[in-house]
């Protein structure tokens, strides 16, 4: 399959400030990729370079067979951009703005008509609101309709559901899916919340301080990190724990010492999330 | 269809679309018809006040400096949107939109000197009911008017623009407004420019607002009133040089400085200038 992005060696210097350190990961066509990191990890510097609006230090980077700092506006249009925050056109209405904005494309494809784009992000009844008075949770889903109203090859979300109350986000999780699986765009989103990155990408990518420290689907990075299981059990009436990378054995241990006196037990397996949290722990530790 | 001609369209509707807007919320209507109303407040009592030994009126005479220096004022109105929008991310959407750039700046050149015929409109109409005396007869006038209007517009929009992407906030565009009231000032709109010493009538003599003033008044005052003007002629041609001059300056220059402008703007950037923005109220 042929790749979408390419990063490769990718480098941001501000003075003496490495933002950026060798970053280097590609995406295929149709897949949706996730950035992952903690906050000033170098998410949004990324993507900004992705999305051509920043200029890079050095390194390789091409995103739809072309280098985005040299990007002409054909390339544009094949590329739909969700920033973090969009608060601009408060006072167009939903439908007049994505009509308006579908005008740009058409010499260079059919772009959505204004309706079903509307449709598709599930805005029809506010399709007529001024933009202002929209919740956060229907301006963040107004804003990928302005990402996708061009058709484009691929989508870049910066932190989509930042700010969403727990229903939204899962609306918007729904509607990304089906943007990838309906209708085959390939999708880079970056965000800090791993449960996010593990429902939506087929693959992720964890950036922290600028450096890529895991990339793989999330079922890789579970088995690849060993991560500490939570073993609990009473003895002689007292709750005890203990974490381990080795919770079979540690148990086996437990009931040849103790035998019948062990009740109680319980043997939490590490989550992606205690994997994630070690291997970000472990990459500031080094650091 | 080729780009530019897809983006000329889009423009011209994103222009009519403003426009539109702008002619029906509050805030805008209230700010569309406050000056226009308080300048006919102006000429009102100032019609039957006579001035010095000309034998004209100072109604008259102020009537179109005023519609002049309204004109003028497009150059404002382009810059504090353009600083608003780039605040508000408006122009950066226009970057993330194809050739979004272009359709963008045509849209606001309509819609603001749509908006700025409109005001004239509403200023000229009922002050021609007030002020007697002016040469409004003729289609002489009536095509004097249009282009030094049209030649207004060309050299003040695009000094707003570029003014519009040099001041980065909307509180830094307050900064503006001092020596622009002090342009006015010395450009002879309520105050004859030959009433001033020399070396003000110079500085006065290289904006462009005196010189909208005065083909107004070469369109709208009947040809005696050339008078009072400095070396008793409307000198049309020094109109179109000067004009002309801060026209194909602005037209050099802007589109280099907005794609300057335009070239810094990143989701951090807009981000970073609304954190300011907080703070500053908060």
């Amino acid at each position: 399959m042929s790749e979408d992005i390419v990063v490769d060696g990718l480098r941001m210097r501000y003075g003496t400030n490495d933002v950026l350190r060798d970053v280097t990961f590609h995406a295929r066509h149709g897949e949706v990729l996730a950035l992952l990191g903690p906050n000033g990890a170098g998410k949004t510097t990324t993507i900004e370079i992705l999305e051509g609006f920043r200029m890079r230090s050095a390194g390789r980077v091409e995103v739809l067979g072309t280098d985005p700092a040299h990007a002409d506006e054909g390339w544009r249009a094949r590329v739909g951009v969700v920033l973090q925050s969009w608060r601009d056109h408060g006072r167009w209405r939903v439908r007049e703005l994505l009509a308006q904005l579908a005008a740009s494309y058409t010499c260079y494809r059919e772009p959505w008509d204004a309706d079903e784009v509307v449709a598709a992000v599930g805005l029809t009844s506010q399709a007529d609101k001024k933009i202002r008075t929209l919740s956060g949770g229907q301006r963040r889903r107004l804003d990928v309709a302005i990402g996708i109203v061009g058709r484009p090859e691929l989508l870049f979300l910066d932190e989509p559901t930042a700010g969403l109350d727990p229903e939204a986000r899962r609306e918007f999780h729904l509607l990304v899916r089906d943007l990838a699986e309906r209708h085959g765009t390939t999708i880079l989103l970056t965000t800090h919340d791993l449960q996010e990155a593990e429902k939506l990408a087929d693959r992720i990518v964890i950036l922290d301080g600028g450096r890529i420290i895991a990339d793989g689907t999330a079922a890789e990075l579970a088995t690849r990190i060993a991560g500490e299981d939570e073993v609990s059990w009473t003895h002689e009436g007292q709750r005890r724990t203990h974490t381990t990378t080795e919770s079979t054995k540690f148990t086996f241990d437990l009931f040849r010492q103790h035998g019948y006196a062990i009740s109680e037990l319980a043997v939490r397996r590490a989550s992606l999330e205690d994997t994630y949290l070690a291997l970000v722990h472990d990459a500031e530790a080094t650091r | 269809m080729n780009p530019t001609t897809t983006a000329l369209r889009a423009g011209w509707a994103r222009g009519r679309t403003e426009l539109r807007q702008s002619f029906t919320n509050g805030a805008d209507l209230w700010a569309h018809f406050f000056w226009p109303t308080l300048m006919v407040a102006v000429t009102f009592f100032l019609r039957d006040v006579s001035f010095g030994s000309s034998g004209f009126l100072l109604g008259t005479l102020v009537l179109p400096s005023i519609l002049g220096m309204n004109a003028s004022m497009a150059m404002v109105s382009m810059s504090q949107q353009l600083t608003a929008e780039r605040e508000d991310g408006t122009l950066l959407r226009a970057k993330a939109t194809p050739n979004g750039m272009l359709t963008y700046l045509v849209g606001k050149l309509i819609s603001v000197s749509g908006g700025l015929v409109v005001d004239l409109a509403i200023f000229l109409v009922p002050s021609l009911l007030i002020v007697p005396g002016l040469a409004v007869g003729s289609v002489g006038s009536w095509l004097t008017l249009a282009w030094v209007l049209a030649l207004g517009m060309v050299a003040a929009l695009p000094i707003g623009a570029v003014l519009g992407s040099v001041f980065t906030s909307i509180r830094s565009q307050g900064l503006i407004t001092l020596p622009i009231l002090g342009m006015i000032a010395i450009s002879g709109i309520f105050y004859p420019i030959t009433a001033m010493p020399e070396w003000l009538q110079w500085v006065g003599q290289v904006f462009p607002i005196y010189w909208l003033g005065l083909g107004m008044r070469s369109a709208l005052l009947p040809d005696s009133a050339v008078a009072v003007e400095l070396g008793e002629s409307w000198r049309h041609l020094e109109t179109i040089g000067v004009l002309g001059a801060w026209a194909v300056i602005g037209v050099l220059v802007a589109p280099i400085v907005l794609r300057r402008m335009a070239r810094r703007e990143s989701g951090s950037s807009v981000a970073e200038r609304r954190e300011k923005a907080l703070q500053r109220i908060g």
